[in-house]
């Protein structure tokens, strides 16, 4: 296991930089640098680039306590906040781009869209329920809630559900992709499901006098 | 360059293919210089072809058919399009098409017709002067370009074949070669593309057979060697790289509407009053408008309305959508 020096001053910042290569990709392309581009339609490239980011973080967010538990490798948890912030983060500037880029503040339009179109709905819920987990994110607010933290942060789990939801459903023709996403989060979950009912089974069977 | 005759009372007459932007051009030099590139290293045969694919046309403007809007640019209208059998990305057409081979052409012609039979491409375009028409198109998906198309009237081509007056509506297939379409390998839609008009629609002043993109042959991507162009009608009417032209009684069956029937009709009419069931069609995104660039009204018909309206007369379009 790494030391808590090297996973704060080594580790952590690695992940910080490596965290924000698909935003400073979108910012290169946006200037034409390095030969880059964003293609005919730059604001679905940039809202759409945002938007799978986003879905990849929550995932890769969903996937640090499994991985720890298969790899055993206690030290991955202290890296889970920064993962789930990106996966907010980038959740957030896909919401941004449609909102100012694609729809230009015409809220007739959007309002109409959030509340009739069901895939926008659902997307639009999954960005609500990130905001009380970025917002208790900290140090302090952990200790504040105590117990009631994680059961709080429990949310990533249908807002992940959500998130595949809202890319299968404003899929024109081929769903492989979000179908993948799907069978990810469902592993990532029925683990968690698995490990619970398992921990129970055992706690249950400890407490019979043998 | 085109060499182009002008003619008296053409003023204006500039045609949009001798306005090469300047992405065009150097979209152009990159191509030839990944060619070269390419061929250097012996593995270009794929480039070199797509490169020396498009050749230039013989084309006269036809002036009742321009827009005060620019065109967008050649790169742009043929690196940004759908053309599901080479992939489902807008990019896919332009990268997955080099291997189609869209010489010798045929075109079969049957049902309701007097002449039908097996027809040789050269042959349907013999004696036809090769128009060009700068259009609206508008996707479905809600973003539009404007493109100077070459092409000839499908009223004209279709005479040819003498529909008889059962024959109310045409339908047109896709060439069917999942060894050079790689997309048509995955059950994306049901292949081969079909699609169809009413006959009226399909007699239409405005609806186009094209050959050609600013000025040159089609390239693959956009629906080699002939296509479709109905201007009024989301992009995804305009069936590509045709095979197959039969006259019906009967309203024949489409693809996207195969696909999803709710979302697509056979009529497909660009209407802004009537939304995709998942996004609104009231605005769209101009192409080459950049990062600021924000979204416009859509017109009714696509701003074709004084041209077709007539042709829907009556009818209940949030029904026939
Ligand atoms: C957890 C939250 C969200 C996630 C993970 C997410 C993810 C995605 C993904 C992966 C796509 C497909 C991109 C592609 O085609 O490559 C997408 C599309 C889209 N999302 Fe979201 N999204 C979220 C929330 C939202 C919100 C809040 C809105 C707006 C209110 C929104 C609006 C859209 C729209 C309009 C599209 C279609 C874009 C297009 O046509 O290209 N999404 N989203």
């Amino acid at each position: 296991m790494p030391s808590t020096v090297v996973i704060r001053r080594v580790i952590k910042p690695a992940l910080f930089v490596a965290c924000a290569l698909p935003l400073l990709s979108v910012v290169l392309a946006a200037f034409g640098i390095g030969g880059a581009s964003l293609g005919a339609n730059p604001v679905e490239r940039i809202q759409d680039t945002f938007g799978q980011w986003g879905l990849r973080f929550l995932c890769i967010t969903l996937a640090v306590t499994p991985v720890r538990d298969w790899l055993n490798m206690p030290w991955l948890v202290q890296l889970r906040r920064m993962l789930g912030l990106y996966a907010f983060f980038y959740v957030l500037m896909h919401f941004l781009t449609w909102l100012i880029l694609d729809q230009g503040f015409y809220w007739s339009g959007i309002l109409k869209d959030i509340g009739e179109r069901p895939f926008i709905t659902i997307g639009f819920t999954a960005l609500l329920l990130l905001v009380p987990l970025a917002i208790t994110s900290t140090n302090k607010m952990m200790r504040r809630l105590g117990k009631r933290w994680k059961a709080l942060h429990r949310l990533i789990y249908p807002i992940c559900l959500l998130a595949v939801w809202h890319y299968y459903w404003q899929v024109k023709a081929d769903t492989t992709e979000p179908l993948i996403y799907l069978a990810i989060v469902l592993v990532l979950l029925g683990w968690r499901a698995w490990k619970t009912r398992s921990g129970r089974a055992s706690v249950v069977a400890a407490r019979e006098p043998s | 360059m085109l060499i182009r005759r002008p003619r008296p009372g053409d003023s204006a007459a500039i045609l949009p293919s001798e306005i090469t932007s300047e992405s065009a051009y150097l979209n152009r030099r990159k191509l030839l210089q990944a060619a070269l590139a390419a061929g250097v290293a012996g593995i270009g045969a794929g480039w070199v072809s797509e490169a020396g694919a498009v050749s230039d046309l013989n084309v006269k403007r036809n002036a009742r058919y321009s827009l005060s809007d620019e065109p967008n640019s050649y790169e742009d209208i043929t690196t940004y399009n759908n053309f599901y059998e080479f992939g489902l990305d807008k990019s896919d057409p332009s990268e997955n098409s080099s291997r189609f081979k869209p010489a010798p052409w045929t075109v079969a012609v049957s049902g309701e017709a007097e002449n039908t039979g097996e027809f040789a491409l050269e042959d349907i375009l013999k004696g036809q002067a090769i128009e060009e028409r700068v259009y609206r198109l508008r996707c479905v998906e809600a973003w539009s370009m404007v493109i100077p198309w070459a092409g000839i009237p499908l009223a004209d081509v279709l005479k040819k074949f003498k529909p008889t007056s059962k024959a109310k509506y045409v339908a047109f297939k896709t060439v069917l070669r999942p060894e050079e379409m790689p997309g048509q390998r995955s059950r994306s839609l049901d292949w081969p593309y079909v699609e169809g008009l009413r006959i009226d629609e399909a007699m239409h002043p405005l609806s186009l057979l094209a050959v050609g993109l600013y000025g040159k042959t089609l390239p693959n991507q956009n629906g080699a060697p002939l296509r479709l162009i109905t201007p009024w009608k989301y992009g995804f009417k305009g069936i590509k790289s045709i095979v197959e032209i039969r006259f019906t009684e009967k309203q024949p069956p489409t693809t996207w509407n195969i696909s999803a029937p709710h979302e697509y009709g056979f009529y497909a009419n660009v209407n802004p009053n009537v939304d995709h069931p998942r996004w609104s069609q009231a605005r769209e995104r101009k192409i080459g408008a950049g990062i600021f660039g924000s979204r416009v009204p859509t017109l009714m018909f696509n701003g074709y309305e004084k041209e077709v309206a007539s042709l829907y007369k009556g009818m209940d379009l949030k029904k026939f959508y």
